[in-house]
């Protein structure tokens, strides 16, 4: 166990690695904050002045060492925007994302589970045939307008729900939380469908039903225990894709989180905040990706001793 | 499943083994042919609606502002005007043909990259295999709305830009199919025979794992397709997409955004050809999946009530 989790950790790493340095180069490319935070009539002592304190002045490969060397000392530089640290602001906007996307995340799996099994229980049947109809319709509408459209109907038209922000009781998680879930929600239940489909038609499964188990313990004792590997793969990678999911969704209602935060300081050439948000997200989408590789190998005793390369 | 031999002529196969045309079992299933035609629709719509329009989508008539759905205003005014009194429908038309340039040749460029360079590592196998999944994780394992936010924001947001990044964001899905296929067949006993014949690496990819991984990689192709263009219509509502005075159907809904609670009608419609188009995609890759599945192809050939259950969508499929 200790070595394949060595092994996942290093070729986890690499991507980890690639992503900070484009991030990086591709934020300098963006063009010169300078001309963005000072005003035109700024002379050319107060801009090199202004490149100076900020290190804009340096070559890249310099200002990258500057940057490793602060970041492995947990100096994320300041916001050109606000002057507070940038690892401030993040970590002040991670939690609101963090929060938003694991409960979609855990009512997608469920729901999935749930669904996806009932489904697969009797093919074709009109349960199945309505799942796989919802599912399709539910992996392939815009999120965007999806949100649009529900604000239009039950923040507008019926005055349920408030249409934007985080003040207020728990009405103000359900239009952000539906709009988030649905993707995921449809790709998982078909994802889940497709393998029931093939746990229940295995021999121990009619061991299981002629031994005289009952279908509850059959479906989700037996049968979703050997079918919940592929399951675990797609929903980590829905869980990155969930970060697109919240830039467009924190865009819409309005929230403070990091999507949202991201957005603004590539707009605005905050490459610090960028640097620190990105930052940020890679780690846990690395940690995420090492969290399911050990729930593979705990579900799965093969994938523990056939180490990928 | 048989090898299939080049040095098999035409005239050699029997027609009682051929298997149905595909349009036979396409009107046999009601859902996918349904699905058929939309997106048949969307296509010529795309291609040609805009001989037809002439400057209708862009043609200002502030008399005519804000006009909701109605059949008083002629064919244009069908679907209501905009704030600028520009008719719905044309700029549907128009967005359509702006947003199938995008998604098109997006999909295929990624298609033909990365199914060439999975077949061509899953064969060799060893260090190019490693390689090229590692470079597919890296691209895989960052969200592709971000990566193609900063870029889009150093390289102008053209047409161009988002169809490459697009592209970009996406080869490594079919990198991963084609290698898994082409791993699978390497130790084929029809892919041994070839490489004893001295038939170089190239032609084999080409004539003899080629032809089992394309059913697949068209698949994976078309469930792409929606996600391309969902991807197309974030970035256009984010305001990094395409830019006025082009128009593209999420481009539609952004600026109908502030017009919601007036005007519904500017917003719902481009979103609901957006859900037409892709839903269509969805129901068609699972029929193609089928279709194209020796093993599974007789559930389309069968009277529907003794139809057993269809394949789920693959892991390819997700973002």
């Amino acid at each position: 166990m200790a070595s394949f989790l060595r092994k996942r950790i290093i070729s986890s790493a690499i991507p980890l690695v690639f992503v900070v340095l484009g991030v990086f180069c591709l934020a300098r490319l963006t063009g010169n904050p300078v001309d963005l935070y000072l005003p035109l009539s700024a002379t050319p002592e107060q801009r090199a002045e202004f490149s100076a304190a900020h290190g804009f002045d340096d070559s890249v490969p310099v200002q990258l060492w500057d940057y490793l060397g602060n970041a492995a000392r947990l100096d994320f530089g300041v916001s050109l925007r606000t002057g507070e640290p940038a690892d401030a602001m993040v970590l002040e906007a991670f939690p609101v994302t963090l929060q938003l996307a694991g409960m979609t995340m855990l009512l997608a799996v469920l729901g999935a589970l749930l669904v996806g099994s009932l489904a697969a229980y009797r093919p074709q049947s009109a349960v199945d045939r309505l799942a796989g109809l919802l599912s399709m319709t539910a992996a392939s509408i815009p999120d965007f307008w999806f949100a649009i459209m529900g604000v239009l109907v039950f923040g507008v038209a019926l005055d349920w729900l408030p249409t934007s922000g985080t003040l207020g009781g728990p009405e103000v998680w359900v239009l952000p939380l539906a709009t988030l879930l649905i993707r995921p929600f449809g790709v998982l239940v078909q994802v889940v469908r497709g393998s029931m489909v093939g746990a229940l038609s295995a021999p121990y499964v009619k061991v299981a039903r002629s031994k005289g188990a009952d279908a509850t313990r059959v479906v989700f004792g037996h049968a979703l225990r050997n079918a919940i590997t592929p399951v675990l793969t797609v929903a980590g990678d829905l869980a990155v894709g969930l970060v697109n999911g919240a830039v467009v969704v924190e865009t819409v209602f309005g929230w403070p989180g990091i999507g949202k935060l991201m957005i603004d300081s590539i707009l605005q050439r905050d490459f610090a905040v960028l640097q620190a948000a990105v930052l940020l997200t890679a780690v846990t989408i690395f940690a995420l990706n090492i969290l399911v590789d050990v729930c593979h190998a705990l579900i799965d005793p093969r994938v523990r001793q056939a180490v990928p390369a | 499943m048989s090898a299939p031999d080049d040095r098999t002529s035409p005239a050699a196969t029997s027609p009682r083994t051929r298997p149905p045309r595909w349009w036979r079992l396409l009107g046999r299933d009601r859902g996918a042919a349904a699905a058929a035609v939309v997106l048949a629709l969307v296509f010529l719509v795309a291609l040609f609606g805009r001989l037809f329009l002439g400057d209708r989508a862009v043609r200002q008539d502030l008399r005519a502002s804000l006009r909701p759905p109605s059949l008083d205003h002629g064919f244009y005014g069908l679907l209501g005007t905009d704030v600028l009194g520009r008719s719905v429908l044309a700029r549907l038309v128009d967005a359509a043909a702006t947003t199938l340039s995008i998604a098109v040749p997006a999909v295929l460029c990624s298609l033909l990259i990365g199914s060439a360079l999975g077949l061509w590592a899953g064969y060799h196998g060893g260090m190019r295999e490693n390689v090229a999944m590692r470079v597919a994780d890296v691209i895989l394992s960052f969200p592709s709305l971000l990566i193609a936010v900063v870029v889009l924001y150093v390289f102008t947001p053209s047409a161009m830009n988002i169809v490459l990044i697009l592209a970009v964001a996406r080869i490594p899905v079919y990198l991963r199919t084609a290698r898994a296929e082409a791993a699978e067949l390497r130790s084929r006993l029809f892919v041994d025979a070839a490489r004893t014949f001295g038939t170089p690496a190239s032609a084999i990819i080409r004539r003899h794992l080629l032809p089992i991984a394309l059913p697949t990689l068209l698949t994976v192709a078309t469930l792409d397709f929606c996600f391309v263009m969902l991807t197309e219509s974030s970035l256009s509502f984010l305001g990094i997409g395409i830019q006025p005075p082009e128009v593209s159907w999420g481009l539609m809904v952004a600026q109908g955004r502030q017009y919601l609670q007036t005007a519904w009608w500017i917003a719902v419609l481009p979103g609901l050809a957006i859900m037409l188009t892709t839903v269509s995609a969805t129901v068609l890759a699972a029929w193609v999946r089928l279709a194209t599945d020796p093993g599974q192809r007789w559930r389309l050939t069968l009277p529907r009530k003794r139809r057993g259950e269809r394949a789920a969508v693959p892991p390819e499929m997700i973002a």
